[in-house]
Order: structure tokens, then sequence, then C-alpha cells
């Protein structure tokens, strides 16, 4: 089987999510990989060299720059004709082109896989994760989203890729790019963190939050993030929101600090590898997720174990 | 301008989804079933369009059961101005409520459509973008701000690094993400007014589209079980224990 990598990329470097992705597309077949941007080629040179990949369709235009799905759909749609599957990171980006791009292949697409069962069996989580599906597609041609925290990352180095260009489909007129506020932060990201500090609404406040969580991040060289309850009281911006609706992490240590638990929340962030909960609430089921919990006053709490650390 | 709204019964966001002892699925016998949250959002924003001036008229879909109807009315007691109800007996697939809502479109022609941006019984995010590839429409993906001009809307949307503002030309698609707005409780006198508001009954046989489902589920399970660990007493034992795991250094 042929398959079509989206990379995902922040204009200079490959991001982690498409190694993963490239990681799934390796159990199902080859592995060709496409960039879109503009003035994208130091990236098409960073992904031509991931492990095992073959060609590495480039399409650098002006009008790919903000990587608008309805521009960028039918660029893939195009290259489908000679793949048998797309595959895109399950981020925001890849979650808008690729439903897109099957409507448009009149593909079923299978968002957010867990696993590669078969070339045509796939499992996936439902309901925030308390159930994991197994579901098995009868499309000839595969659009697929990856979850990933499902997958290990491919060796970003060692790999011989073709780059090939490829034309642009052009300007659909359907969107334009106004602006985008993309919080800079010398903190790791989320999806990618070896440790993340977490806050909820039992914070009180941005300040509080600031104050009691960043400093304990900088102790653990921590990612920061936040449950829904927090970023909609407006104490953090919203790509902090850990949960079903927001990222899912999987990092070696979580430490969720004032959250209770609510069962979409803990669809974000339960493959954690260790879960440490600080709360007030004994019975708040974050704590039967949690590999070590400790009941009391956060305020108390967080400066004590940041200034014991 | 008139405003489509697709909406989705499905379990309450409040329940706890038990799957079926046979695997075959999530048990929906005899649990409390309510509109999907993110669709809610989006009724909200198609009427507050049409208090604000907007939006001239409200219309609201749903394609699945019979039950499906009293979805519907929720959002007509939350203000819309009428409904359509596409019964299916089979399951229909993002992909064939997608095709279903392209054939609304054709015969209601509306300017903008609303959706929510994902379903929390399959969590799949696919038919507001599905809709717009099929129409050739601009797609707004995960809409925290929506304003319309003469000419358009600018919408902001949720991505993963913060935000984005992107402009789109009518007709689009709009899917709501969380902080679009706070839906309305319906009032016991709107949710009296709904019973009188109209209902049309559509069976999806009728739009002569393959449904045919492209996905068949093999099994369901419980995800492995991540078993609760130990209380620590204070800090100092937390930090111990963090220094026995290697966590801390």
């Amino acid at each position: 089987m042929k398959t079509l990598v989206w990379v995902e990329h922040d204009g200079t470097a490959v991001r982690d999510a498409t190694l993963r992705t490239v990681t799934a597309a390796s159990l199902l077949g080859e592995v060709h990989l496409l960039v879109v941007g503009h003035g994208v080629g130091g990236v098409a040179q960073a992904a031509a060299g991931i492990a095992g990949v073959g060609v590495v369709h480039v399409a650098d235009d002006v009008e790919y720059a903000h990587l608008l799905a309805e521009n960028v759909a039918p660029l893939v749609v195009e290259l489908m004709g000679r793949h048998d599957a797309f595959l895109a990171p399950a981020t925001t980006s890849g979650k808008a082109l690729a439903p897109r791009v099957a409507a448009l292949l009149d593909v079923m697409q299978i968002s957010d896989i867990l696993s590669v069962e078969g070339e045509d069996t796939f499992t996936r989580p439902i309901y925030a994760g308390n159930a994991i599906a197994t579901v098995r597609t009868s499309d000839v041609k595969k659009v697929l989203t990856v979850r990933g925290t499902a997958f290990e990352k491919a060796a970003s180095d060692g790999g011989t890729g073709r780059i090939e260009t490829v034309e642009s489909t052009g300007d659909k007129g359907l969107s334009t790019f106004v602006g985008q506020e993309i919080a800079a932060s010398s903190r790791p990201e989320l999806t990618s963190a070896r440790v993340i500090v977490a806050g909820g609404r039992a914070l009180g406040s941005g300040e509080r939050f600031a104050e009691l969580i960043e400093p304990l991040a900088d102790r653990l060289g921590a990612g920061v993030g936040a449950s829904r309850a927090a970023v909609d009281a407006g104490y953090v911006p919203n790509d902090y929101q850990i949960g079903q609706t927001g990222k899912i992490v999987a990092p070696e240590v979580y430490v969720a600090v004032g959250i209770s638990g609510a069962i979409q929340h803990l669809a974000g962030m339960k493959d954690s590898k260790t879960i440490i909960a600080i709360n007030k609430d004994e019975d708040a089921p974050i704590f039967q997720v949690a590999d070590l919990g400790l009941v009391g006053d956060l305020f108390e709490i967080v400066p004590e174990l940041t200034r014991k650390l | 301008m008139k405003v489509l709204v697709p909406i989705k019964r499905v379990l309450d966001y409040n329940v706890k989804p038990r799957v079926k002892a046979d695997g075959s699925g999530i048990d929906l016998a005899n649990v409390k079933m309510s509109m999907n949250p993110f669709d809610e959002i989006a009724v909200e924003e198609a009427i507050r369009l049409k208090e604000g001036g907007v939006a001239s008229e409200v219309v609201v879909v749903s394609i699945g059961e019979p039950k499906a109807q009293d979805t519907l009315r929720t959002a007509l007691a939350m203000g819309a101005d009428r409904a359509i109800l596409v019964t299916s007996e089979q399951r229909v697939e993002p992909l064939g409520i997608a095709k279903i809502l392209r054939a609304i479109v054709a015969e209601e022609q509306p300017q903008l459509v609303i959706l929510g941006k994902q379903a929390i019984d399959d969590d799949n995010n696919q038919t507001g973008q599905m809709l717009a590839g099929l129409l050739a429409w601009g797609q707004a993906t995960f809409a925290s701000k929506v304003e319309i001009t003469p000419d358009g809307l600018t919408v902001t949307r949720e991505v993963d690094g913060g935000l984005e503002t992107d402009r789109y030309p009518f007709p689009a698609i709009v899917t709501a993400d969380l902080r679009l707005n706070e839906p309305r409780y319906a009032s016991l006198p709107n949710i009296m007014k709904a019973k009188a508001k109209p209902m049309a009954q559509r069976a999806a046989v009728e739009f002569a589209l393959d449904l045919t489902p492209r996905l068949k589920t093999i099994g369901v399970a419980e995800p492995a079980a991540r078993k609760g660990g130990v209380k620590v007493a204070d800090v100092d034992e937390l930090v111990m224990k963090l220094h026995a795991m290697g966590i801390a250094k």
C-alpha cells in the first residue's frame, strides 16, 4: 500500500506529530510525505531525512502560506490518485483538512486511530475514550487521522527521501487568512512535553494560576496545561486545554493541581505514565487514576512542593 | 439570511457510557439522551444571529431515529423557527449525513450552516468539514467567535498554538467550539410554544442516496483500566516518593 502522510510543521521544523504519523503509516506500507506551505524548502529537506520515507512531495506557494483547508484539500485529492491511504496527525490542522479530503474522495474517514490491526482495520477511541472501537473499512482508499500519543516517533534522521515538486492547485477563493495569536512560550509544547503541570478551576484566578503553577513547572522543566474549567474561567488561553476536545497528552509525569477529573479531562491525559494529583476533595475522580495523590489545600501544598523539590 | 443548524441526539454528557457485555457497542437502553453539547452551542449562535437582526430564519435538522424529534423540540424551545426530522432505520455515518445535508442545503438555500465541531459519542469531528467539501464552501472550523458583515464572516478559530482568524465569503460552514457562547436554557413558556412550531418529517430513503455504511464495527471494548495508586500523607512523603520514582532529582 502507498501511503501519503501530511507533514505538520511550523514553517521551519517538522513537528513530532508528523513522526508519530509516519510510524502509523509504515504499518500500512510505503510512506510518502506531503509538505505544503510557503518557503518550506527547509522543512522538505528535514522531512526527506525521516527514516524510511520515499518521495517527499512539496507544494510551495504563497496560496499555501497559511495552510487553509479549502486550498490544500484539492491538492491532496489530486495526489491521492497515486496513493492508497492519506494519514494526518489528529492536530487541529489535520482535523480540519482530512474530512474535507475524505468527502471529496467519497471515503468515510477513520478519526484518531490508536492502532493498525490490519490494512483495513483500526482501533479508535469513542465516548471520550471510555470505549475503544475496532472498525473495519470497506473503502478502497483510506483517510485516517492519527492519535500521536498512541504511536512512537519515527527517527528524524537517516532517511533518504526524494524531493519532488508538486504544482499548486491555487487559491479557491473560499477563505482568507486574517491573523493569529500564537503564544510564544519557552516551555515544552504540551503534546511532546516529558512532564506537564496542569491547573484547574480551584486555582481561583489567572494571577494565582501563574503564581502557583508556573514556579512548579519551572522546577520540573514542565509544560503547562489546564482543565476546561480553568480555560473557560479565563485563567489561561484556549491552547492550554487538555481533554476530550482539547489536547490529548501522555507525558512521563502529569501533575494535576486542583483538577477534579471530569471524564472529559481524563480523556485527554489518562495515558500519562505517572499521574500525581493534588486536590482538597478526597473523593475527586482524579484520585481514581492517580498513582500518587495528596489531599489538601493546594495553596499551601504547591508552594511547599515547589520549595522542597 | 437563513441559517441551517444540524443537530444530533447523543448520550447525555453527564452519563458514564457503559460497554455492552457482548462488546457490540455502548448500552443506550434506558439512559438519558440529550442534544450534543457542541450542537447546543451551534443552535445558540444561530438564535443570537436572529436576535441581532442578522439571520431571518433558523432551521434545525436532525438525522437519525424518530426520537431525535425530542432533540429538535429542544432546539425549537431555545428559539429555532422550524425543524426537519430525517428518519433512518440504519445507522448513518458522517459521510452519509453530509450527503443528506447537502440535499437539504440545495432545498433550503441557507447562507450559513452552523454545526457542532464534533459529537461526543463517536468523537469523529468530520461532518462540518465533509459538508463544506461536498458543497465547495469555506469551512470555519473550531469557531470561538463569529462576526458577520454584509459580504461574509470573520471567524476566530481555536487552533493548537492559540487562535487564528480567517475570513469567508457567503455561503459558508461554521463548526462551533466550546467557547463560542454559553447556550441558554429553554424556558417553560418557550417549551410550550415550541410544541406548535412546524416540524417536517422525511425519510432518509427519499433522498435516493447511497448511505450504506463504509465502516463495520467489529467490537467495542473498555479501555485498559488504570489502577489507582496511593495517597500520601504530606508534601515530604510526596517528595520522597518522587525521588524514589526518579521524577524529582
